[in-house]
């Protein structure tokens, strides 16, 4: 028996999140005692020797297989025969867009429970008992695998990853596995222009109504691009156009929990805070001292936009420079 | 055309939250319950579909009676029927068999759901349906146009979309972009006094099926400590505060 765990690749290389999960795979393969394998999709070799760093007994490597070409449930499929080959005990995915696509399917295929959303390491082993995150962040639910078998999937830069150097393995990965009929058909893919994939990033520089027009993104820009940060923004503006769906964190945008988030002329609305409140620090920057957001801040800054970030780029610079 | 649109009744966006008998239950005191967002978007696009080609579309929830005035909302909204098997179960798996059972019986061509429901977060309906159906998931889908037989979706990924093609039928778990938040349906008056004689059937079912984990105990986010303020004069100690205490940049 072992963990298997799905290491995710971006652009050829493999992103943060994966090394999450293969941290996460390897603590709970030294609880069991059982050993580790990470299935990985990449033609390239950029960094996959990092899995042998935080644990991975095994690599399974497809060189054939894009990732960014697979369908969800042709890769559910491959991921679930090599489970059922390595008889995997428990399977460790990332909670991306691409996790969320296949857990469901790889957990009835494998008939394993499912838990999603994980947000610690477990608190219990055998049973799996497991933190996981509920109602859009204002609260946690505890949940206690009730089968032999289970599929984890982590909310991304939640948990962290601790280096564990192990010797690994590598072996070419089956690809006589037979896949379903039942696939949609990809015809292409649009990438957003950012660099930097807002669930992955570290730090987000976010900006609201409070900046008065798309033409003034710009300096949120500069700002995101010098502390290597993403972009977001708050529900109105992307209902108004200013910026893509895309970049829309709340509620019903997207959910994200990075290092840093910097909320620039957001009021802070309780819709808002479901999506970013689970960010480890805060920094609000609003004219008008009694925004809400404030309250759910580590720093603020009461003060204009317009003076306020220039200055940060400005002592960002700085430093960098000296 | 079939359309079912499957409907997770959960607490209002702006409910604080509060947990019950030892943290174990959710406190449904005062809350006010509505049509979960995800769910909206997808109701909403039926009823363009519906406009467009003409379709019928069924609401479908399982649940307890607490449910019905949501039911109710969505066929004022613009369903023509609503169906709600009768059960506790809350976990995914369970509902998304229960589910699946009834869309089975009646042939669907398309079966919307949200992406997740804000309270439970699990995300593992829609994929569920898929796979117990062995039909394709358009998961995280920001928008969808029918050709004849085949449906054009685009579907969020990490950084992008991607962009596919299926036949029907489909699950298709959506979100905003489906429809613009301000296309969204809102029940009229006529709407409401229509729902009043649409049909609301319940099916009561003895089937359980098996709960894979179990729900033990919520808990509350630790309280922030004080936000600490900065004078907008003093950008210099915000960074070095950044830096150095809290090690972010």
């Amino acid at each position: 028996m072992c963990i298997l765990i799905f290491a995710e690749t971006w652009n050829g290389k493999l992103k943060k999140s994966s090394f999450e999960a293969v941290s996460y795979g390897k603590h709970l393969a030294d609880k069991l005692g059982l050993t580790t394998k990470t299935i990985i999709f990449s033609d390239s070799t950029e960094n996959f020797d990092l899995l042998g760093l935080y644990g991975s007994n095994e690599i399974i490597k497809y060189d054939s297989i894009n990732l960014e070409s697979i369908e969800a449930n042709k890769l559910a499929s491959i991921i679930c025969a090599n489970a059922k080959n390595k008889q995997a005990k428990h399977i460790i995915i990332s909670n991306t867009s691409r996790g969320k696509s296949i857990c469901s399917k790889i957990a009835f295929d494998f008939e394993a429970s499912l838990i999603t959303n994980i947000v610690s390491l477990p608190k219990n082993h055998n049973p799996i008992v497991v933190k996981c995150k509920a109602f859009s962040s204002k609260a946690f639910s505890f949940y206690e695998s009730k089968h032999e078998k289970s599929i984890l999937t982590l909310l991304p830069n939640s948990i962290g990853c601790e280096p564990n150097e192990t010797q690994f393995t590598l072996i070419e990965g089956d690809v006589n596995i037979e896949t379903p009929s039942t696939e949609l058909k990809i015809l292409r893919e649009e990438k957003n222009s950012n660099e930097i994939s807002l669930t992955d990033a570290e730090r987000v520089v976010s900006a609201g109504r409070g900046l008065k027009g798309p033409e003034n993104w710009k300096m949120i820009e500069e700002l995101a691009g010098l502390i290597n940060g993403g972009t977001a923004c708050s529900k109105p503006v992307s209902d108004m156009g200013w910026r893509p769906h895309s970049e829309h964190v709340g509620q019903t945008g997207i959910a994200i929990n990075p290092d840093l988030y910097i909320a620039i002329g957001i009021s802070g609305a309780i819709q808002h805070l479901a999506g970013v409140s689970n960010s480890k620090k805060i920094v609000v920057i609003n004219t008008d001292p009694d925004a809400p957001f404030f309250k759910s801040a580590d720093y603020g800054v009461v003060g204009d936009a317009f003076e306020v970030v220039p200055k940060m780029i400005e002592e960002i610079k700085k430093i960098q420079d000296s | 055309m079939e359309i079912v649109v499957c409907i997770s009744v959960v607490p209002d966006t702006t409910s604080k939250i509060n947990f019950a008998e030892n943290n174990t239950k959710f406190d449904e005191n005062g809350v006010t319950f509505i049509i979960n967002p995800f769910d909206e978007f997808c109701l909403t696009k039926a009823i363009f579909i519906k406009e467009q080609y003409g379709a019928n579309i069924t609401v479908l929830n399982v649940g307890s009676s607490k449910n019905d005035p949501v039911l109710r909302k969505a066929l004022a909204i613009g369903a023509d029927k609503a169906v709600r098997i009768e059960s506790n179960d809350l976990e995914g798996f369970a509902v998304s068999k229960h589910l699946s059972k009834y869309i089975k019986e009646n042939n669907f061509d398309l079966i919307f759901c949200g992406k997740e429901s804000i309270d439970y977060n699990g995300g593992k309906v829609p994929g569920f349906i898929a796979a117990i159906l062995n039909i394709p998931l358009a998961n995280g889908c920001v928008g969808m146009t029918i050709n004849g037989d085949n449906i054009t979706i685009e579907n969020e990924i990490d950084n992008g979309i991607q962009i596919c093609e299926s036949k029907k039928p489909i699950v298709i778990a959506g979100q905003k972009g489906l429809v613009e938040e301000k296309e969204l349906k809102i029940p009229s008056m006529r709407g409401i006094m229509m729902a009043r004689s649409k049909p609301l059937d319940i099916i009561k079912t003895e089937e359980c099926f098996e709960n894979r984990i179990e729900l033990k105990e919520f808990e509350l986010p630790k309280e922030k400590s004080e936000c600490k303020m900065i004078d907008s004069e003093n950008i210099n100690e915000l960074i070095t505060l950044l830096r150095n205490e809290a090690k972010v940049l």
